[in-house]
């Protein structure tokens, strides 16, 4: 299953599990950076907009399934619930997240310099 | 695998890699927007055509077949999620994001299950598959059994208050725990018996139910992030085992999110991971003992004299809690704050970072009942204004207001930080009764003498202040 994608052996002999790991550990870092500065009013959609993006585990399914060779009823059966489950995560997830977000409004007057001295 | 020279460029791999790409940097740029309310709509937007483009680069991977099952699948999924994401109303929110994502880690364990089968039990695959594998096998399972536990406590089909084994429940969960890490550990070092993958992933949902059933409403903030947390991970381990880099990244930024926020709920409890996780509040049935009586009086008001208190202050605070969800009174304190700045009343709401059963609950409450998010002040800021404050008006809140947690070091919430609405010059609070909330904790606010409770559904009792507040 693994090295669907060509991953040309590099140089070094490095396998490519090994740069898999580098680009988890970096977007461990880059989320973390990312993340730290949602304000607490948003921590809601955050959630459920983080949840949505979870849902890219849609992929694995799919990908297992369309690669699958002689894949027997039962495996199928298990793939297209996982496929089921993670476009529910998905599509459930943006939509109320979108929903939510578009309930978050300033107040109507021209906007002034709020406590913090942001703009609003 | 080697590419055939008649390949189109757009089934090539790197073509395929390249637009993950672009999907994750979506992922990443759509989020920065949601540090501000007015850039997260398209942040959240954006993430979505992230989405889709990662979608699209996995139907072009070469040599994809069964398309009709992967469209049945696809259909199934968007005809089940649209309706409910669409008619979910805001104070059901957090039981809808606990089921979103339970079937998120349920889809792990299921793709994890599958490729055991598939693959005569992971016989001659390399461990660098195995392993995140088993990984995403065992997480995806807790969080999938564990969300639905949170969604039936919070959708109340399960009582919200904890139930465990007590004293055995840690030792029977660290059972539970070794027993998936074994049956893991012995699928790796060769055995591909299903018994031994049907192992893994029944004790990893045990665990999942054990750990969820035991924690408390009020805890229910730590617990949904945490699964968030996991069902990230675990995403991004199915990406390593599948070497795919769009998983691997949006896997990631998930689980940094809920670790994130998981933090930050627990700081504001003032509370250990572990130990909200090990279950009940502080343990369990040892805090449920009598909170006793003998506090003192407690003085009680009407509507009208509520009415007639605000009316003339010159700032109020309102300081919603998880009653104001319960009782739908959003709309209805909107109207209420209406009335007040109609006669010069400054209205802010004081919002606890674990008011409600979701991180930032009461602020989709609020936003929802169009108050400008302007108003709504975090605790660190608000807490300064209260000696500012003429009444602080607390709505279904209890805990979060309890004078205990900074004065009684014998109270189980002592240390946790809370909203100072003793320090205003009045105090009113609406409740249903003087049963004591959560965990049995009493609150001595409501003895304070500068206190005076309107007792009664939160809804109706500010639907009454607004028409008192009509009348005056």
């Amino acid at each position: 299953m693994s090295g669907q994608l060509v991953t040309a052996a590099s140089a070094f002999g490095i396998d490519p599990f090994v740069t898999n790991l580098a680009i988890l550990v970096l977007a461990g870092f880059v989320g973390y950076a990312v993340i730290s500065k949602v304000p607490n009013t948003l921590h809601t959609p955050l959630m459920s907009g983080t949840n949505a993006i979870h849902g890219i585990v849609v992929l694995g399914g799919i990908i297992v399934l369309g690669l699958g060779v002689d894949l027997s009823p039962l495996n199928k059966a298990i793939l297209v619930v996982a496929i089921i489950f993670g476009t529910i995560n998905v599509v459930g997830g943006f939509l109320v997240t979108d929903r939510m977000l578009d309930m978050f409004k300033s107040r109507p007057e021209p906007p002034k310099k709020d406590e913090d001295g942001e703009e609003s | 695998m080697t590419l055939a020279p008649a390949t189109a460029f757009y089934q090539d791999a790197n073509f395929v890699a390249i637009l993950y790409i672009v999907a994750f940097s979506l992922f990443i740029y759509g989020l920065s927007g949601l540090t501000g309310p007015r850039t997260a709509v398209r942040g959240n937007r954006i993430a979505a055509v992230g989405m889709a483009v990662a979608l699209l680069a996995t139907f072009l991977i070469e040599g994809m077949g069964n398309w009709v099952l992967i469209a049945v699948g696809l259909a199934i999924g968007t005809v089940l999620g649209v309706p409910s994401a669409r008619q979910v109303k805001m104070t059901a929110i957090p039981q809808m994001v606990a089921l979103f994502n339970g079937v998120g880690g349920g889809a792990v364990a299921l793709i994890a299950w599958a490729e055991f089968n598939e693959t005569g039990g992971y016989a001659e695959e390399p461990l660098t598959f195995v392993i995140p594998s088993l990984f995403a096998a065992i997480i995806g399972s807790i969080s999938f059994w564990g969300s639905n536990i949170a969604f039936g406590k919070l959708q109340e089909i399960l009582p919200g208050r904890p139930i465990g084994a007590g004293r055995l429940q840690q030792p029977i969960n660290l059972v539970l725990l070794l027993v998936a890490v074994a049956a893991a550990v012995a699928i790796a070092a060769g055995q591909t018996s299903g018994i031994y993958i049907a192992a893994v992933l029944i004790a990893a949902g045990l665990l999942g139910i054990f750990v969820v059933l035991p924690i408390g409403g009020a805890d229910m903030p730590v617990v949904i992030s945490l699964l968030n947390a996991f069902t990230g991970l675990s995403a991004a381990a199915t990406g390593l085992a599948l070497d795919n880099t769009a998983l691997i990244v949006a896997g990631m930024i998930v689980g940094a999110s809920g670790t994130i926020l998981t933090r930050l709920m627990a700081e504001a409890m003032n509370r250990s991971i572990p130990s909200i996780v090990a279950g009940g509040f502080g343990g369990g049935a040892e805090v449920a003992g009598p909170g006793g009586e003998e506090g003192g009086t407690v003085r009680a008001t009407s509507a009208a004299d509520a009415a007639i208190q605000m009316a003339y202050a010159r700032q109020v605070v309102i300081v919603p809690g998880y009653g104001m969800a319960v009782a739908q009174a959003q709309h209805t304190v909107r109207e209420m704050a209406d009335e007040l700045e109609k006669r010069g009343v400054e209205v802010k709401y004081a919002i606890h970072p674990v008011a409600g059963r979701m991180p930032g609950h009461m602020n989709v409450l609020l936003a929802e009942a169009d108050v400008p998010y302007e108003q709504l002040k975090e605790m660190d800021e608000i807490n300064g204004d209260f000696p500012r404050t003429q009444v602080a008006l607390v709505i279904g809140a209890n805990d979060v207001t309890n004078p205990a947690a900074n004065t009684n070091p014998d109270s189980p919430i002592y240390g946790m930080p809370i909203l100072n609405v003793n320090e205003s010059e009045s105090v009113i609070v609406l409740k249903r009764s003087m049963n004591p909330g959560f965990a049995g904790i009493e609150n001595e606010l409501y003895f304070d003498p500068k206190t005076s409770m309107l007792f009664g559904d939160a809804k109706e009792s500010v639907a009454d202040i607004v028409s008192e507040l009509a009348a005056l």
